[in-house]
């Protein structure tokens, strides 16, 4: 039953690495869009679509 | 034979391709900058409005701008974009430009951010092809709009992710705490378990309890009592005795399971709400922005853009063709030609002379025109109006809606059923610890979870397929008053016409006519040419200033215009006239075009047993022949704004509950104090204001599919409340009597909220 004394907080340690990377994702403004992520994937042109310069 | 327009899709002439001019210089602009791949990539749905590019010019941005350095920013929100191609095509017609630092469009919202290098280009040569491009754009300042619902928005957000993340975790260690049936757990991996859980649901809790925290003190603050005082109350106290039993070992159970669940369920709840809400009223924010106005000042030579609140009794100001009259004026333009459809209902263009007063909210149909204000902004009868509206909107804003209601009735119950085990259990010789754990696990049972979910669950699931149909809601309580309607009212020019004139007349009288209009900006002349559009130019034609048009066709001189230009006797009826050469005059008729579903709406709500009534401000004539068209028996014409309030006050004082539907300033007072209103997409601004529910797509059969809709909504929230009472009357004898396990008030917990929203996933299906 040792093993638990690593095991548990290994997998805290993983979920809070999941939460992290929500907040971050909110705070960054990743959820911001939904809408425009969905169809914007579907252009694929590289070229075309504009970007930060 | 017609063709599709190459650019918006509309029905267009044969041979030529385009609709309009301004189509076809959107089609040359985009394949000029070698974007043409947007025609593959957009999907026009026909229910929408396609984008027509429009006639006023692109407004000043110069109050919206914020500089930082050499970079300038702008937000705007975009009118006419309908799809991702939309984005695509404005981005990169934005960023191929030169100077231009930075272009995105948020699709959801509908809003642009752009910035440039002040040094290279400037706000208008960037924004002039958008705007050339047929979109509507208006400035806006982040700061003033939807920040605050915004970040609330987010905060939940956060809050539900960290109560899950709890949740989940919590999970893992308690399933295992409950599969030691047989005591064969040491003790020392017993206290691991639960400190870990305790070290997890602690600070989580703390923090994602924040809004029930709050909301809960600010209601005991009031000496009030809200659904928050019990769920804050609950979760307390289970933490406080399940960290009391962790520490001391005594073998009591410990619920920090439930409490992170309970937090859950609940912030789940919350955020739906909120996100249902939210999107509707983006929406709406977005419609009334793009029409918020500002006026051109002429200040002897020169000329400048401000604001509608800077203009004072005296200024003159410029009006442009197709732009809004700013505020009660005198008219010093030889002839004007207002529509004054949404003011006064009339749908047939009104002719003014110099000297005559324009009022507020009409529409320039003809040339620029020049007016001397006679009242500020504020004092115009458009403002009292307004003020008339908000008076209307404060009354309808005290309606309660029914998940307070039931939460008023619940909280206190919920209180003394857990007071009651408290007090039976300690009376009955238990121990504290022991009356405080079944008090605790009555607290948790009765949680309102499947409550909290039942009304949220559905809004949501109602809003997000009215907004797929194009019907916007404007305020939280819409569906459920608009489900109690017992009369509707209806407008006439605008809602049951489509406001367009079309022209009737024997066909070679109407191609001789459209000949002379051809060239002409009249609405009526619009309308002759619309309904004839092949027409070829007649020869010489002139065109006399409020009085008609003259030309040469053959070798005869004809005339199109008012009675008294083409020599014919007056009559109200008919303002348009055509005389070829010498021969009699020969009336044109014109009429506002019904819209298709007009009268299948009316029949639709008179077959559900509603008594459907028309309100007009328009001639009895006209009002007359739609009544007829659509099948209304009670239509009244010549009604103002503050007839059609009295009517409305008149029709609520006899115990109706009455649904108006209307688009003009004019109705705007009646729709406020109506029970449940609609306008429609075309509608004036401030009626978008005083409406519960916006038909995007124009069409009056969504009135009716809506009004079914929150019927049917409101049998599903009943139906929901139903489960959860099912659940608690079970589950609360239990708990009473202390057979609720921290497992068994998790499975009940969740059961119940599962369920209610399973339920509720029936509305998004047909």
């Amino acid at each position: 039953m040792n093993v638990l004394a690593y095991l548990i907080p290994m997998a805290l340690f993983l979920g809070t690495l999941g939460l992290t990377a929500f907040i971050w994702a909110l705070k960054s403004g990743q959820f911001d869009d939904l809408d425009g992520a969905a169809s914007r994937i579907l252009f694929d042109d590289e070229d075309e679509t504009p970007k930060k310069r | 034979m017609t063709t599709a327009c190459q650019h918006c899709g509309q029905p267009s002439p044969a041979g030529q391709g385009f609709c309009c001019a301004g189509c076809k210089a959107a089609y040359t602009l985009i394949n000029g900058l070698s974007l043409g791949s947007y025609y593959e990539r957009r999907t026009l749905d026909s229910n929408q409005p396609p984008q027509v590019p429009e006639e006023a010019p692109l407004p000043d941005m110069t109050a919206f701008i914020t500089t930082e350095g050499n970079i300038q920013t702008v937000h705007l929100m975009v009118g006419a974009v309908h799809c991702a191609a939309c984005a695509w095509l404005i981005e990169t017609v934005l960023s191929q430009q030169s100077g231009v630092t930075y272009a995105r469009m948020n699709l959801t919202t509908r809003r642009l951010t752009v910035r440039w290098d002040r040094s290279k280009t400037t706000a208008q040569k960037v924004l002039e092809p958008v705007h050339q491009l047929g979109y509507t754009l208006r400035p806006y300042r982040p700061e003033l709009l939807e920040t605050t619902r915004k970040e609330e928005e987010k905060h939940l957000l956060l809050c539900l992710a960290v109560a899950g993340f709890a949740a989940a975790n919590v999970m893992l260690l308690s399933v295992a705490l409950w599969a030691d049936t047989d005591g064969s757990m040491g003790p020392t991996t017993r206290l691991m378990m639960q400190g870990f859980s305790a070290l997890i649901v602690l600070p989580a809790a703390v923090w994602a309890g924040q809004p029930f925290f709050t909301s809960a003190l600010r209601a005991l603050r009031h000496g009030r009592l809200n659904m928050d005082v019990p769920i804050s109350l609950a979760v307390l106290l289970t933490l406080g005795l399940s960290i009391f039993d962790t520490l001391t070992q005594t073998g009591g159970e410990t619920y920090f399971e439930s409490a992170a669940m309970l937090l859950f369920f609940l912030l789940l709840g919350r955020y739906l709400d909120s996100r249902a809400r939210g999107r509707s009223r983006a929406a709406a924010e977005q419609l009334a922005g793009l029409q918020a106005g500002s006026a051109l000042r002429l200040n002897g030579q020169s000329s400048e853009v401000v604001p509608l609140s800077a203009l004072a009794a005296g200024d003159t100001v410029l009006v442009a063709k197709g732009e809004r009259i700013p505020a009660d004026g005198v008219v010093l333009t030889d002839t004007v030609t207002l529509d004054t459809a949404f003011l006064t209902g009339e749908s047939l263009p009104t002719q003014l002379h110099k000297g005559d007063t324009a009022f507020a909210g009409s529409l320039n149909a003809g040339d620029a025109l020049k007016l001397r204000m006679t009242a500020r902004a504020a004092d115009s009868r458009l403002a009292h109006i307004v003020a008339l509206v908000e008076e209307a909107t404060t009354a309808r804003n005290r309606y309660t809606l029914l998940a307070d209601r039931v939460a008023r009735l619940y909280a206190p119950l919920v209180h003394v059923l857990a007071a009651a085990t408290f007090a039976l259990w300690w009376l009955a010789g238990a121990e504290i610890h022991t009356a405080l754990t079944h008090a605790v696990a009555v607290l948790l049972v009765t949680c309102p979870c499947a409550l909290a979910l039942a009304v949220p669950s559905v809004q949501v699931a109602a809003v997000t397929r009215l907004l797929r149909q194009g019907v916007l809601l404007t305020s939280a309580s819409a569906l459920e008053r608009l489900k109690d309607i017992t009369t509707v009212v209806l407008d006439k020019t605008g809602t049951l016409t489509s406001g367009r004139i079309t022209v009737e007349a024997p066909s070679d009288t109407l191609a001789k006519a459209a000949r002379l209009a051809v060239g002409s900006t009249h609405p009526l002349a619009r309308a002759v040419v619309a309904a004839c559009p092949q027409a070829e130019p007649a020869k010489n034609v002139r065109e006399i200033p409020g009085q008609g048009l003259e030309g040469k066709i053959g070798l005869r001189v004809c005339r199109l215009g008012s009675a008294a230009f083409c020599g014919a006797v007056a009559d109200d009826n008919t303002p348009l006239w055509f005389r070829d050469g010498s021969k009699p005059a020969v009336p044109l008729t014109c009429q506002d075009t019904l819209r298709p579903d007009a009268a299948a709406a009316v029949a639709a709500f008179k077959q559900a047993g509603l008594p459907v009534m028309l309100l007009s401000g328009d001639r009895q004539s006209a009002v007359d022949a739609v009544a007829a068209q659509t099948g209304i028996t009670e239509a009244f014409s010549h009604q103002s704004p503050e007839d059609k309030h009295a009517a409305l006050k008149k029709l609520s004082d006899g115990e109706q509950r009455v649904l108006m539907i209307g688009d003009g300033i004019n109705d705007a007072p009646a729709l406020a104090l109506a029970h449940a209103s609609m306008t429609l997409a075309t509608g004036s601004d401030v009626a978008k204001t005083a409406a519960d529910v916006i038909l995007q797509h124009d069409r009056l059969m969504d009135a009716v599919r809506t009004w079914r809709l929150s019927k049917r909504a409101h049998r599903m929230v009943l139906g929901n409340f139903t489960l959860a009472v099912c659940y608690n009357t079970v589950a609360v004898p239990l708990a009473m009597a202390g057979y609720i396990t921290p497992l068994g008030a998790a499975v009940l917990m969740s059961a119940s909220s599962v369920t209610v929203v399973l339920n509720t996933l029936r509305l998004l299906r047909d």
